[in-house]
Parts: C-alpha cells; sequence; structure tokens
C-alpha cells in the first residue's frame, strides 16, 4: 500500500496551511453554538423540579468533562501514530493537547465540586465519577511531567506516546475499579447525570454546548499546534518564509 | 561488474549510508557514510562534543534516533538485530561492572547476557592478563575505577564476537595495559575481527591496518541548519 | 540461524541470580522499604488513636497504603542503579529478548521487595488489631497485589531512568496504576472483616495479574529502548 497520502496528511507544513483556512470559520462556529448554547441553557430552559436552578451547571460541567476524556483517548490515537508511522504532527498533537485536557478535567472537577454544594451539601463527594476525574488529572500531569523532564524532543515524544497508551489501558480499569469501590463503600448515591430522564428542553440545550465545546477545544488546538509548528520547524525553509513575511508587515 | 559489487557488498561487516544525528537541536554529524570489513580498525577522532559518543551508539544499535542507513551483513539493522548482537561487543564510556560482584561475577553475567559462557577457569586466566590476578574474588567496590575497565576488558578479550565498538577504552588505564590493549586489538584484527572505537591514542602497532574518522564540530550557521521542506523524521 | 542457540532461559536466571546476590551484598538498601513499611503502618496508630475496635476497621487499608509506598520507594533503584554503571546498556545490547530480561527484573525486584512485605503484613496486621478471619484475604491480596504493583510500577522505573531525581515524577506516572489494585487489595480486606467472601476481588487481582505479566515487560522494554536515546 503506498502511504505517501497518509505522511502527507501529517506533513507540518500541509496543515499550518490548511489549519490557517479553516480556523476563522471554525472560532466563529464555535462562538456562535457557545452563545446559543449556554443562554439557552441557562436563560430559557425550565428549572429541575429536584435541583431548581442548580442543575444548570450541567452545560458546563458534562461539555468538560466529557471533553477531558475524549482528549485523553484522542492522545493514545496520537501517540499510535507516534509510535507506528513516527509522524512528526501526531507527536506535535498529543503534545498540544496535554495541558488543554488537564484543563477541561480540572474545570469538570471544579465545576463538579461547586454543584456538588447545593445537591449533596458539601464540595467534595467520594463520588465515582468525581474520584475517577481526580486520577484522570493525575493522569494528565503525568504526561506533561514526562514531556518536561526529557529534553530530547523525539525521545520525549515516544516516551510520551508510550505513557498516553499505558494510561488508556488503564482508564477503564480505573473507572470500573471506582465504580465497585464506591458501590461497597456508600450503597447507592446521586447520580450527577442520568441522560434518559432528561426531559428534551435540557437535552437539547445540553447537546448544543458539547458541540460547542468540541469546536472550542478543536480551536484552541490548532492554535496551540500552529505555534508548536513553528517552533518545531523553525529551521526549514518555509516557516523561515513566514516568519520574513510576518517581519515585513 | 555486477558479480564484484554483490562480493563487495557481502564482505561489508557493516555499512553505514548517510547518517545523520541532531541531539537538542544540534547536528552532531550529517551524511556520514562508513564501510567497515573484517579485519579493518576503524579510529573516530573529534573534539569533545563533536558526537563520537552519540555515533557510536548509533553504531551499536542503542541509539535509534538518527537519518539514513546502518546496514548489517547487508542487510537493514533493524531486521537483523538478534545477530547483529550475538557478533557485537560495546565497551561504553561506563564500565558495566557492578562494585558489589567480584570481577569473576561480573564477567560471568555479562557474558551470560551476552549468550557467551566460560569456564572460571577461562576466566581467571583473563584477569591475569589484565595484571587483576589476585583479584578475582575481591568485591569491584574495593577497586579503583581503572581496575573496573579492566575488568571489563577482560569480558573483552574473553569475547568470540567479531564487531567491538569501543569508546576511549585507553582511558584510565596505565602504561603496562596500553599496550596490552594495543596488543590485543591487533591480534583481534589478525583474526579477521573488525573495531569501531573512539580513542586520541596513536596506534603504532597497527598503522597499516587503521582508517581514521574525524568528526567536525559543526557551526551553527543559518546555511547548515535550514533544512529542505520534505524531511522524514528519521 | 544462530538465534536457534540462543539460551533466553539461562539469561534470565542469571540475571535474576544477580540482582538477589546485590540485594544480599548491599542489605542496608534492601531492607530501606521494609523499615519504612513498618514505620508508616505504626504512624497511623500514633496519628488517628490507638482504639482496638477504630485500628480493626482501617488495618487493611493502613497495610495496603504502606506496602504501596514501600514499593514505591523501592521502585526509583530498579533501573538507575543499571544505568549509572553503565550495565543497562549491556542489557539492551543482549542478543536475549529485552522483555525477558526486563521480567527477570522485575522478578527480582518483587522477590526482594514484594515478598518482605508479604512476610511482614502478619505482624503488622496484628498490631494494629486486624479481625483473624481477615489474615488469609490480606496475605493472599499482597501475593497477587505486590508483583502487579513491580511490573506497573516497572514502566514508570523505566520512563524516568535518564531523568535527574526522577522520584516525584515516578510517583506521578505509578500511583494511577496503583489505584486499581489498592481499591482491590482493600476491598478484599475489608469484605474479609465483614465475614463475606471476597474471592471475587483476588480473581479480578488474578486477572490484572495476568494482563501485567503480559503487557508490562513488552512497555517496559519499550520504554528502555526509548529512553536510552537520552
Amino acid at each position: 500500500m503506498n502511504w505517501t497520502f497518509f505522511h502527507k496528511l501529517g506533513s507540518p507544513k500541509w496543515f499550518y496551511e490548511i489549519s490557517g483556512k479553516w480556523l476563522p470559520w471554525l472560532a466563529i462556529l464555535a462562538a456562535l453554538l457557545m452563545a446559543s448554547g449556554l443562554i439557552w441553557g441557562l436563560m430559557f430552559t425550565p428549572p429541575d423540579y429536584l435541583q431548581g436552578n442548580s442543575y444548570r451547571i450541567i452545560f458546563l460541567h458534562v461539555p468538560t468533562a466529557f471533553l477531558a476524556q475524549a482528549i485523553y483517548v484522542m492522545m493514545a490515537c496520537a501517540g499510535v501514530v507516534t509510535l507506528v508511522w513516527k509522524m512528526k504532527l501526531a507527536d506535535m498533537a498529543l503534545k498540544c493537547c496535554a495541558p488543554i485536557g488537564a484543563s477541561f478535567c480540572l474545570l469538570a472537577l471544579v465545576t463538579g465540586a461547586i454543584w456538588g454544594k447545593p445537591t449533596w451539601g458539601t464540595w467534595w463527594v467520594w463520588d465515582a465519577r468525581l474520584t475517577s476525574m481526580l486520577i484522570l488529572l493525575f493522569l494528565y500531569m503525568g504526561v506533561i511531567a514526562l514531556r518536561g523532564a526529557i529534553r530530547n524532543t523525539n525521545t520525549a515524544a515516544k516516551a510520551c506516546a508510550i505513557l498516553t497508551l499505558v494510561g488508556v489501558i488503564n482508564i477503564p480499569i480505573i473507572k470500573f475499579s471506582v465504580q465497585w469501590w464506591n458501590t461497597l463503600h456508600q450503597g447507592a448515591t446521586l447520580k450527577l447525570t442520568e441522560k434518559p430522564s432528561m426531559a428534551p428542553e435540557m437535552l437539547w440545550p445540553l447537546l448544543i454546548s458539547i458541540a460547542a465545546f468540541y469546536l472550542f477545544f478543536t480551536v484552541v488546538l490548532i492554535l496551540r499546534l500552529r505555534t508548536e509548528i513553528l517552533d518545531r520547524e523553525r529551521r526549514t525553509k518555509w516557516v523561515h518564509k513566514i516568519v520574513a513575511a510576518g517581519a515585513g508587515n | 561488474m555486477h558479480l564484484t559489487d554483490r562480493f563487495l557488498r557481502d564482505n561489508d561487516l557493516l555499512e553505514v549510508a548517510k547518517l545523520g544525528c541532531e541531539r537538542d537541536d544540534r547536528v552532531l554529524f550529517s551524511n556520514l557514510s562508513i564501510q567497515l570489513s573484517p579485519g579493518e580498525l576503524l579510529q573516530i577522532e573529534g573534539c569533545n562534543g563533536a558526537g563520537k559518543t552519540t555515533l557510536l551508539r548509533v553504531l551499536a544499535g542503542l541509539s535509534g534516533d538518527y537519518r539514513g542507513q546502518v546496514l548489517w551483513r547487508g542487510q537493514k539493522l533493524s531486521r537483523v538485530y538478534a545477530d547483529f548482537r550475538l557478533s557485537t561487543f560495546y565497551f561504553g564510556h561506563k564500565p558495566a561492572v557492578k562494585t558489589e560482584l567480584t570481577p569473576v561475577e561480573n564477567i560471568l553475567w555479562r557474558s551470560r547476557l551476552r549468550n557467551e559462557s566460560y569456564t572460571d577457569q577461562f576466566v581467571f586466566s583473563a584477569l591475569e592478563q589484565v595484571n587483576l590476578a589476585g583479584y578475582e574474588d575481591i568485591p569491584c567496590g574495593q577497586l579503583s575505577a581503572g581496575q573496573h575497565r579492566r575488568v571489563a576488558l577482560a569480558d573483552l578479550a574473553l569475547s568470540a564476537t567479531p564487531l567491538w565498538i569501543l569508546d576511549e577504552p585507553f582511558t584510565a588505564i596505565d602504561v603496562d595495559g596500553v599496550g596490552w590493549l594495543e596488543q590485543l586489538l591487533a591480534r583481534h584484527i589478525e583474526n579477521e575481527g573488525s573495531v569501531i572505537m573512539t580513542s586520541h591514542q596513536s596506534l603504532s602497532k597497527l598503522s597499516d591496518r587503521v582508517r581514521k574518522l574525524r568528526l567536525e564540530n559543526f557551526r551553527v550557521s543559518d546555511e547548515d541548519e535550514i533544512h529542505d521542506d520534505s524531511e522524514a523524521w528519521l | 540461524m544462530s538465534a536457534a542457540s540462543l539460551e533466553g532461559s539461562k539469561a534470565f536466571v542469571e540475571l535474576v541470580k544477580r540482582d538477589l546476590v546485590l540485594a544480599f551484598r548491599t542489605p542496608g538498601q534492601t531492607l530501606n522499604p521494609v523499615a519504612f513499611y513498618l514505620m508508616v503502618a505504626s504512624l497511623f496508630p500514633l496519628g488517628i488513636a490507638p482504639e482496638k475496635e477504630l485500628l480493626s476497621q482501617l488495618a487493611g487499608g493502613i497495610v495496603w497504603i504502606g506496602a504501596l509506598l514501600a514499593v514505591l520507594l523501592s521502585l526509583d533503584s530498579l533501573f538507575r542503579s543499571d544505568q549509572d554503571d553503565g550495565s543497562l546498556d549491556q542489557l539492551l545490547l543482549s542478543p536475549h529478548p529485552l522483555p525477558l530480561l526486563v521480567l527477570a527484573k522485575i522478578s527480582a525486584h518483587w522477590l526482594t521487595t514484594g515478598v518482605a512485605l508479604i512476610v511482614m503484613a502478619p505482624l503488622l496486621a496484628l498490631m494494629l488489631h486486624l479481625p483473624t478471619q481477615a489474615f488469609p484475604a490480606l496475605m493472599l491480596s499482597l501475593l497477587l497485589g505486590t508483583p502487579l504493583m513491580s511490573l506497573a510500577g516497572g514502566i514508570g522505573a523505566a520512563l524516568t531512568v535518564r531523568v535527574q531525581r526522577g522520584g516525584i515524577l515516578l510517583t506521578l506516572l505509578s500511583l494511577p496504576l496503583y489505584i486499581p489494585v489498592l481499591i482491590f487489595g482493600t476491598g478484599a480486606v475489608q469484605t474479609a472483616v465483614e465475614g463475606m467472601s471476597y474471592s471475587g476481588h483476588l480473581l479480578w487481582m488474578a486477572a490484572l495479574l495476568m494482563l501485567g505479566l503480559c503487557l508490562a515487560p513488552l512497555a517496559i522494554a519499550a520504554s528502555l529502548r526509548i529512553v536510552a536515546d537520552g
């Protein structure tokens, strides 16, 4: 099989050019969706009959929690591409994803705690989901710290790829074990999100904000990736051209 | 013509084409080509930081972060690692001698990892050659740095591998030791073995079999540093 | 051709033997984690309360946390001493499969650390008033859990072997891997204290141990080769 197409896909230069064209449209779309989802969710949906207005934090909490997990899986996929095809762009994506994922993870934890205060009466409950999210934050921190500790770029790339792969195998084990531990110790707990029982007038704005957050993540990732590409490719002709053109303006 | 080409290729033990290496954004060497046949000694020279050790680590298969091609007996190194490792002895910067173990024990574990095994008698005679007679059962922690290197050299003398990759083998060795090591290298070359080594030592006894390779310090100038657009990672 | 005459089992035995001899000749270093284990476990009653009812509830968790921290403490030297004197390069250059040699190193690590922790466990459990019916659960869970911790921790140890003062990083990398082990381990002891069947926990630990035995040596070997680039 001919892999040239695949390698072209991974060419930083190609990505830099194409992403520059996409970026404004994606940013506009993300802003529009974010505004409509959040305004609809926070202002126009009816209050919950049990939790009143406090449930409205799900329009922030659920998307960030979704993304925190999805980004780690994405990083693992990028890790496979890094190890198997040695694609530079995949490693750059892995590197750029880690701080974004960690931030979403932290946001999910903070919004979860804020939601917990009116619902459970305390800021922190050792709920299965919150606990797994905390461990996920450790996983993110591990990847970021390992990247910082190894100086040689190519070595750090492969080491982080291995670490994310080990982590992604570990995530379902952690989720399962924490869930088991939680049911043993606390009996039935209040679930934060029970999607099937959610009313459609709440579900729609939630879906829109999830889509908006995914787009927001894409925009942030592209912005970071473009900077990372310029940094790593700083010794190539095309980057020199871009920099020279930028200096001339 | 074609036949002689084939013959030459088969005769090469190690063949390196267009080898390039970068560390920490610094080009250590690029476009390096080496051919090593049985019975040859390649001496690599260069200033500190010129990438001698990195080159040896690439050639020994310790480092995979390089551009270009390394062929072992005409085949890509990554395909014939097992055969390559059976045929190679690497003497590194650090001697790989455990301070808690005696010289004999050290040689035994090292040789076992290389899939070689010697009788005790054999090991004792090798230690005698490197002036360590009487130290056989003393933990290496009580020996000097030079003696640690001698333990590793005794292991080298015992090894039957055809390719020796030696990183500064003369360091911390006294005058007697230097003479002995030169003899050892000469004998290995006589037996159609090959050596790649870094050293500033002039090898007077083997001058006709020695080829030299000098690694220059790359100047960091813009012309050198700018690559073409289509550059693969590895 | 020559691969047929590779004697991997001999290299495996030689490496285990070498690491055991090294451990026996440096008893201070080998017993360090065990002493740490004892101290952690004896600090809990001092820090919380010496009451028998309370301690017997906490005993399983305390012994397990002590064991976990002791393994973490011992992991740093797993590959680092070999890296420091150049032996790691000889391991990487061996014609034998690297995962096999890694497994030998891990086995030796478990024999010198894990086994000592298991042997000490009943003593600590006695001091912490663990109910007698939970002793077998504690021993069995440690028997399955300590090799698993050696295997999983080996990945972090390999990735950080060339990092100066990589101890904290190693802890950060290993901790998420240890959480399932800790949960199943303490869970087994706790269910045994409550007089219920704990075989489910042990079976899960056994399954994880199998997973670790299959995958960890490969991951460790790959990590060691990667970080050899410096």
